[in-house]
């Protein structure tokens, strides 16, 4: 029955289910890829994240929770300035860990 | 003159012959297929530039003053240079006077490719003439350099210290087998000539060496096997020499007139890039001038050491090498004979599939990009992404250009689009060529008349890529240069002592070294850095590696800020924010852009 509205699908992870092989390849590619606090600074000084809702901690986040469509699809507006290697406090190469990305994730999109 | 042997022939002239047939032969198959591997327009302009007159001649000089004589090595270090263009000029003109004696007494064998190399074992002196020994004369004096030469050589493989190399290059296998076969032409020459002195006659090297060991050298049987024994020595060194290094000798030849004939590297592996691998002559002045050997682990990632493994197509270290780079260009600079070797990393990088879409290989606007500010008739500013991080210098130009009364508008207040050159430096050219359509479109249509920029990544890329035509696009330091020459700004000097830091884009990247320093000197005092100009060392933080992590990294800044402060400034003064970045994390006094320095010292009236 249609109400003209739903329940929306539950956006919760199962960490348990998600398949992280690609992850384990990351971070054998750029071993920085486990260092990340998450502290949004990469986030905050990306130009690109102005007109492309670019995130590179939301990025992290959806790889390690499995979520690699999304993650993929935020990449591509990346103009790989690199100001998110600048600012991170964890001195993460954050241009190796993208293009280490689009290395891993983009042959598996193909 | 007369002929000693009515054939003019000898067996012990086989190994040479065959060797030289071999290197002739291998050296016409790999120029055509160089030539087949150039792009159609550019194999047009090589073939249209070798009939210019203007320049064939500077052709011509190129060859003469780079391959034979080795001028740029000379400037570098008196003793190197005399090594090299000893061999090298003392060779040639052993093998031009052979001719000219072939030519002048035995017209009839001028068609035999050996006979002015052997020419003192075929043809004996009868009467000694003036003529005869003038050229005898020469060709034991060339000789005499060669073998000076050689005796460098080996000492260097001792002590490089005494040569100005700290780092020498590790040689492979058969590259030892081309040098020693190299090193041992000459004496056998001098040994085998020294025989037939006292037939053929000989000068005072010759001659003297046959009276001084007369017991051996008088020994006729001993002749023979000499002269063998250099034959084969020339003949190992031509059969090897594709294998080795001195494949540059050659291969040199060919990349002067494609130079001068404008081409770029298209491609990391075919047509020029080839020509740049094998001419290069593994001389590893490189390695010291790498900002990577700092750390000792880092010295087989230098260019001497990519061309190496090009030649031998070990992909997996090519990768490595490519990426690890920091493209200061340093290497470039400083080579002898022209490779470049962060464009042919950055083509090796271009080879790969970034495997991924992205959002600038599309056409059309992207949402949330910036409107082009209306800039008709006054200055646009873009102060890009890495200015963005150093906001001191946005104020500090904003500053300058409200005092200087100039109009302007800022293009990336608010964010704008990069301006393209780390995406091309990491091999992403389609995106990289999205990124610069976007960004002329935005300057072209705001209608400004002149683009200032702080950030020299941007201003080589707008320089080198972009086509803004009636935009003049300048660095600020050569603004402010400007500014203070027609007098719009002036500053008061104090008594500080400034050093500049040249930094890779700016310098080498676009030969603006001098409107800085005066600048500078209308400042304060000037100093200068250990190394500087185009021998600056990279601050470390460059975009152009993909791999050093920053733990690497900080043992090149601290090496950068060891070599600028050499003389003990009071500031470091740089041009680009990523350097003033990279340095005001480590640096134990301050360091400044050139903008703050000029803003903080502005006259009170023009505040």
């Amino acid at each position: 029955m249609d109400f003209g509205f739903s329940i929306s699908r539950s956006s919760t992870v199962n960490l348990d289910s998600v398949a992280l092989e690609n992850f384990t390849k990351l971070q054998a590619l750029e071993p920085d890829a486990l260092k990340c606090i998450s502290c949004g600074s990469c986030t905050a000084t990306c130009p690109a994240g102005k007109f492309s809702g670019m995130s590179l901690r939301k990025v992290i986040h959806n790889l390690q929770r499995g979520r690699e469509k999304e993650a993929v699809e935020m990449l591509q507006g990346c103009m790989l300035c690199g100001k998110c290697s600048m600012v991170c406090p964890r001195a993460i190469n954050t241009r190796h860990l993208i293009m280490s990305i689009h290395k891993i994730y983009g042959e598996e999109a193909r | 003159m007369r002929e000693r042997f009515l054939t003019g022939y000898n067996n012990f002239v086989l190994p040479f012959l065959i060797g030289m047939v071999f290197i002739l032969t291998y050296c016409l198959v790999c120029l055509f297929r160089i030539l087949h591997q150039l792009p159609h327009e550019d194999r047009k302009r090589f073939l249209l530039s070798l009939v210019n007159p203007k320049i064939l001649l500077k052709n011509i000089r190129d060859i003469f003053c780079d391959c034979l004589l080795h001028l740029k090595i000379w400037k570098r270090n008196k003793l190197l240079g005399y090594m090299h263009s000893s061999i090298a000029f003392g060779w040639f003109m052993l093998i031009v006077i052979g001719h000219i004696e072939v030519f002048l007494y035995v017209p009839h064998r001028a068609k035999f490719l050996y006979y002015p190399i052997f020419f003192r074992y075929f043809v004996a002196e009868t009467e000694s003439t003036l003529r005869g020994g003038f050229f005898f004369f020469l060709m034991d004096f060339f000789l005499l350099v060669v073998l000076s030469g050689i005796f460098l050589a080996m000492l260097k493989r001792l002590r490089s210290r005494m040569f100005g190399m700290r780092r020498t290059t590790n040689q492979s296998l058969l590259d030892t087998i081309g040098l020693y076969s190299l090193w041992s032409i000459f004496p056998l020459r001098l040994l085998a000539e020294g025989f037939t002195a006292e037939i053929s006659g000989g000068s005072f090297l010759t001659k003297s060496l046959n009276h001084v060991f007369t017991a051996f050298l008088g020994n006729h049987v001993n002749m023979l096997p000499t002269w063998w024994a250099y034959s084969i020595a020339l003949g190992v060194f031509f059969c090897v020499l594709p294998f080795t290094r001195y494949m540059h000798i050659p291969s040199e030849m060919l990349l002067i007139p494609l130079r001068n004939a404008g081409l770029k590297i298209r491609n990391a592996r075919k047509g020029l890039a080839k020509v740049q691998v094998y001419s290069c002559p593994s001389c590893g002045l490189c390695i010291d001038a790498c900002p990577m050997s700092v750390m000792k682990t880092h010295a087989k990632d230098t260019t001497v050491y990519l061309n190496r493994q090009i030649r031998r197509g070990n992909e997996k270290r090519i990768e490595e090498i490519s990426d690890k780079c920091l493209l200061c260009g340093k290497c470039t600079a400083i080579c002898p004979v022209g490779v470049q070797g962060d464009a042919l990393r950055v083509a090796q990088r271009a080879m790969r599939n970034s495997g991924m879409d992205s959002v600038w290989k599309t056409s059309g606007k992207i949402a949330g990009t910036p409107e082009p500010p209306q800039s008709q008739g006054k200055t646009l500013y873009f102060a890009g992404c890495m200015t963005a991080l150093t906001p001191s210098i946005l104020k500090s130009v904003e500053t300058l250009f409200r005092a200087s009364g100039n109009e302007y508008e800022i293009l990336d207040r608010d964010g704008g689009i990069c301006c393209g050159r780390p995406m091309m430096t990491a091999g992403r050219t389609e995106e990289a060529e999205g990124m610069i359509r976007r960004n002329t479109e935005l300057i072209l249509d705001s209608g400004a008349d002149t683009l200032l920029v702080s950030c020299p990544i941007c201003y080589r890329v707008f320089t080198e890529n972009y086509n803004l035509p009636g935009v003049r696009v300048v660095h600020h330091s050569v603004w402010l240069k400007e500014m203070l020459d027609s007098g719009a700004l002036e500053i008061a000097p104090d008594n500080q002592r400034y050093v500049w830091h040249d930094p890779c884009e700016l310098g080498r990247g676009c030969g603006i070294y001098e409107q800085p320093r005066e600048v500078l000197k209308a400042a304060g005092e000037l100093v200068e850095a250990g190394m500087h100009h185009k021998e600056s060392l990279c601050c470390g933080g460059s975009l152009g590696s993909l791999t050093l992590n920053f733990e690497k990294r900080r043992a090149m800044t601290q090496n950068a800020l060891e070599n600028i402060t050499a003389e003990n400034p009071d500031v470091i003064v740089t041009g680009c924010p990523l350097c003033l970045n990279t340095f005001g994390r480590f640096a134990d006094r301050p360091v400044k852009d050139i903008s703050e320095i000029a803003a903080a010292l502005l006259k009170s009236d023009c505040k």
